[in-house]
């Protein structure tokens, strides 16, 4: 169906076939019930030693796929066609399972997404490390201990004898992905594959891995097979990059070259898709002087308790006295890393979490005091769609059930007919088909599910929409349909937006104001423009530090 | 006249809700999609048509009646008896004085015989009905059985053969196919629902069924019981009492179970620590204690309404129900614990927060939301629960505070066999045919449990 526009300089033939690890004709499928779904077919590509080979794509384009068919790791549902697999001169497909597993780990090392879920949560970090060197190398005793130090101290944990004795949960998310980096290069592999190594990370901390792989690269020589779906990230660290789309490598080409003239429609698509930190320069700021929501002082402690009779010794300062003020058809972001409280703030502000101080007033009234159904019709007035458009509708029910919900809660006197009119207007105007209504929300994409989200906020007539980080779990080009939809809605319907996000991009597209949090606290507010291009608080400028060059580059037309 | 005991209308007050509840998962795309998986595999068909079979009888039983005096015109007699009763007449009615063994035409003891000479023998009798066609036993008795049993077998299998013609053309018909052409489908196990194997197991059960219906109308055989009762008869009598104590306990638990699990996980706080406080109490004390002491007030209570009480069909009927309603209030406390757990998780998902942030009442949460996303683990503990309630009653009958004396249930008729083991030469067939029906039944139950599980537990699926 594609043309592979693939660019090599001369000699590459040559250099293909003296390559660490060549991929040729790869193809995998999936059992699906009685039928087989392709799911990787006819990749090939190969990755020199000392280099740094990156596949893009987005999800279910089948690049997680080739990486585990390489280590020979699929799922049982998954079956190799096609294809061969050449380490060195190693053919991995011929291999007995025992050889393989000398493979993986001694020449091949892996890292994944979820730093936690890839630790042995009831073991601590040492003896976790020491498994491996002893499995690998044959290490035991006090010549493991020091090589496990030796290792921890090389990924830049900063008390490596302490780390060594604790468990996984003591460990922050980025220590984890560190101690996880460790444990990959025990066995001193000739490659090393990062499956989305900073996909569940801050962005700082983000910044801080892909330093520290781009150092062990350059120090241990090693290759290193980057899969991810951010382009900034391949901006930064690879040599070659590869496209993957449906199954198929699209393009693939040096990274100069790539970066400079994507030729694949499709990877252009990627590039004008991504959101930039100058997209709120380019149209114009806007002023809105009518306060619809007031937060004053907003509390939200949770009692830290000891001993036998519970006694409060202490709280967490989740939201700590937090001020802010969104008017009527304004944008206001909410930005920070996990962790610092935005999240707990949105909620409290709808009363989803109980707050333990502050006033919020909606409207001109002060609705913390509101009890019973009053309470309950004013709060409907503000709505929220959270990040993972998986968890956040009821499986058993079908999309016209789960959008009608707030009428039937709100009008209860409204008929069958003007609700299902109703229904079939809100999915048009998120651009569903309006047959969606009989379906099931598994039958739908991430993004399409998004948008029955918003459908269904939309559907109580709300003035202020609470978005929990709405696209952060979609692809960079269902993010930028999303991120388009909630402009229009905001400027048809003069809705108010409170978007929460740690995406410093995805803000400088939509939002008008932006409020920096830090530990509970706002530590900066202004514009947006202000806040990006003249940021007055260090943490900010940290913050900003820890964006992918690449998303402040200019926008750029193919 | 028809006389429906308490525990006959809930039970059909329970298969009404079951029907209905399969008439609506029907209309539902997500409860079908699990139970057309369950209908796939083999072993859950299997075991289903085995567990229709039982209830089939089950259902024969429950529908009891004043059956009338014949002669007298609009008399009817006292003692209440069921359509299966009335079905298995004379199986039920030829009672020797006491033991014999399957198949056999003489008694298991010796006694005085009166010969017609005049003179005594001491020698084993010849049973009053078992085998009394016969004027030679010991010759004749082999050619006898095979040739009524082949008689019973093809009976069983004509009304086998009728059947599944019928499900041929249901077939063709809903398939739109030629009716021969449904048959070879059928024939060679390229349906989508394993209709072959399931109806290999009914040409078993009806040609099994079949022989020994027919049998049982010369012979005994499973031989009798102490007091000269036909075994088998007790055995397919003791399926009405084994499925109303896994159904009806069931009945008890659910309210309980569903209700406290709930409201404990999504209100927290004191609700919460209030049902835990039951919960864990209830626990602590030993299930069969509890059974006991329930079972002396209820016997107490007959004993001071007698009148309430008159005949002894009303009373046994009353016990089970007590034991139903006792056992279920000491087994929901597992379930209830299970659910709590899930509605905790529950709770905190983000489509339950969207629909507080949308205005909808606790109470329309709790049943949209929360019910129908516990509902699995429901089906799946009631399914493996049904098993253990059919041995729960084996046990407790076994040591005398399970169903009355007088009903018959595989508890009993272990109970009652249990000191002739000692016997020289052994009774083993009370003990035996208890146990090979209770066997079918709760393997039957225990594969069909399993089936379910495999397709409703959403960490299994696919």
């Amino acid at each position: 169906m594609s043309v592979v526009s693939e660019r090599l300089e001369p000699g590459a033939e040559q250099r293909a076939a003296n390559a660490l690890l060549s991929v040729s004709d790869l193809h995998v499928s999936f059992r699906q019930g009685t039928e087989l779904v392709p799911a990787v077919s006819g990749v090939s590509f190969h990755i020199d030693k000392g280099e740094t080979f990156a596949l893009v794509g987005e999800s279910g384009s089948g690049k997680s796929v080739t990486a585990l068919s390489v280590l020979r790791l699929l799922p049982h549902n998954a079956q190799i066609t096609k294809g061969r697999v050449m380490l060195g001169s190693t053919d991995l497909f011929r291999l007995p399972e025992y050889a393989m597993g000398a493979i993986r780990g001694l020449r091949i090392g892996i890292i994944f997404q979820d730093p936690m879920s890839s630790l042995n949560p009831v073991m601590t970090v040492g003896r976790q490390i020491g498994e491996v060197l002893r499995l690998q190398r044959g290490l035991q005793g006090q010549a493991a201990r020091k090589r496990a130090l030796e290792l921890l101290d090389h990924v830049g944990l900063p008390n490596p004898e302490r780390h060594l004795g604790e468990y996984p949960h003591q460990l922050s998310g980025g220590m984890r992905q560190r101690v996880m980096i460790a444990i990959a290069l025990a066995g001193e592999p000739d490659l090393l594959i990062a499956d989305e190594p900073t996909t569940a990370l801050d962005v700082t901390i983000q910044a801080q891995i892909l330093e520290l792989l781009e150092r062990l690269k350059r120090e241990n020589g090693m290759a290193l097979w980057l899969i991810t779906h951010d382009l900034g990230i391949v901006a930064e660290l690879a040599d070659r990059v590869a496209v993957m789309r449906a199954g198929r490598i699209v393009e693939q080409s040096g990274r100069e070259g790539f970066f400079e003239h994507p030729e694949h429609p499709y990877s252009r698509e990627l590039f004008t898709a991504m959101p930039r930190l100058d997209a709120c320069l380019v149209r114009p700021e806007t002023h809105h002087s009518d306060p619809l929501l007031v937060v004053d002082d907003f509390k939200v402690h949770y009692p830290i308790k000891r001993g036998i009779f519970q006694r409060t010794v202490d709280y967490v300062r989740a939201v700590d006295g937090v001020s802010f003020s969104v008017a009527k058809g304004e944008t206001l972001a909410l930005v920070g890393e996990s962790g610092c409280g935005k999240t707990t703030l949105g909620k409290g502000i709808l009363n989803l979490i109980e707050n333990s101080g502050g006033r919020v007033c909606f409207g001109g009234a002060d609705i913390t005091g509101l009890r019973g159904e009053e309470r309950r019709k004013r709060y409907a007035e503000m709505q929220i769609v959270f990040q993972d458009p998986y968890s956040s509708m009821n499986p058993r029910m079908i999309v016209g059930d789960i959008v009608e919900e707030g009428l039937r809660a709100l009008h209860p006197s409204m008929t069958e007919t003007e609700r299902r009119e109703r229904v079939e207007d809100l999915l048009q105007n998120v651009g569903l088909p309006k047959d969606a209504r009989l379906r099931y929300p598994h039958e739908f994409s991430g993004g399409q599910r998004q948008r029955i989200c918003i459908a269904r906020a939309l559907a109580v007539d709300p003035k202020l929409i609470v978005c929990d980080e709405p696209t952060s779990a979609l692809d960079v080009s269902v993010q930028a349909q999303i991120l388009k939809l909630l402009r229009e809605l905001r400027d048809r319907r003069r809705l108010s937006y409170l978007f929460i996000t740690h995406d410093l991009a995805v803000v400088a597209e939509l939002a008008d104001r932006v409020a920096v949090m830090h530990r509970g606290k706002i530590v900066e507010m202004g514009t947006t423009r202000q806040v990006l291009f003249e940021p007055a608080h260090p943490y900010t400028r940290r913050l900003l530090q820890a964006v992918p060059k690449l998303r402040l580059e200019k926008h750029r037309e193919f | 006249m028809l006389k429906l005991l308490w525990t006959d209308i809930l039970f059909f007050i329970l298969l009404a809700g079951f029907t209905v509840a399969i008439a609506r998962a029907r209309r539902l795309e997500h409860l079908r999609r699990p139970w057309r998986k369950v209908a796939r595999s083999r072993s859950a068909m299997v075991s289903l048509v085995i567990l229709l079979a039982y209830l089939f009888i089950a259902i024969l039983d429950s529908i009891h009646f004043h059956p009338r005096i014949e002669g007298e015109n609009g008399q009817y007699r006292g003692e209440v008896i069921s359509v299966l009763d009335s079905w298995m007449t004379p199986i039920r009615t030829r009672v020797e004085k006491t033991y014999s063994a399957p198949f056999s035409s003489y008694a298991y003891a010796k006694e005085m015989i009166r010969q017609p000479d005049g003179t005594q023998r001491w020698d084993y009798p010849r049973l009053r009905y078992g085998g009394a066609h016969l004027s030679d036993p010991e010759r004749e008795t082999m050619g006898d059985i095979l040739r009524i049993g082949t008689e019973g077998l093809a009976k069983g299998a004509s009304v086998w053969a009728a059947l599944a013609l019928l499900l041929a053309v249901w077939r063709s018909r809903l398939d739109r196919i030629g009716l021969t052409e449904s048959l070879t489908l059928i024939a060679r196990g390229r349906t989508e629902i394993p209709w072959r194997a399931a109806l290999l197991t009914l040409f078993l059960i009806l040609g099994i069924g079949g022989m020994l219906g027919e049998l049982g109308l010369y012979y005994h055989v499973l031989g009798t019981d102490k007091v000269g009762e036909d075994v088998f008869y007790q055995s397919v009598k003791s399926i009405r009492t084994g499925l109303l104590i896994g159904t009806l306990t069931t009945f008890a638990t659910l309210p309980l179970a569903l209700g406290f699990g709930i409201l404990a996980g999504y209100f927290r706080g004191w609700v919460d620590d209030v049902i835990q406080y039951l919960y864990t109490t209830l626990n602590s004390i030993p299930g069969v204690l509890l059974i006991a002491a329930a079972m002396l007030i209820m016997q107490v209570y007959m004993a001071r309404h007698e009148d309430d009480f008159a005949s002894l069909a009303l009373r046994a009927d009353f016990r089970l129900l007590f034991l139903c309603l006792i056992l279920g209030m000491t087994s929901w406390t597992g379930l209830c614990r299970l659910l709590r757990a899930e509605t905790l998780k529950l709770r905190e998902m983000e489509y339950v927060q969207a629909a507080r942030a949308l205005g909808v009442r606790q109470g329309v949460i709790l049943v949209r939301h929360i019910l129908p996303n516990v509902f699995h683990l429901v089906l799946i503990s009631v399914a493996l629960d049904f098993s253990s309630l059919v041995l729960a009653e084996a046990v407790l009958s076994y040591v005398n505070i399970g169903v009355d004396p007088t009903m018959e249930s595989w508890g009993n008729m272990i109970n009652s066999a249990r000191l002739e083991m000692a016997r020289d030469p052994v009774v083993w067939w009370s003990l035996a045919a208890a146990f090979l029906f209770m066997f079918t039944l709760v393997l039957a139950a225990n594969l069909f449990a399993d089936a379910v599980r495999d397709a409703f537990d959403p960490r299994r699926a696919e």
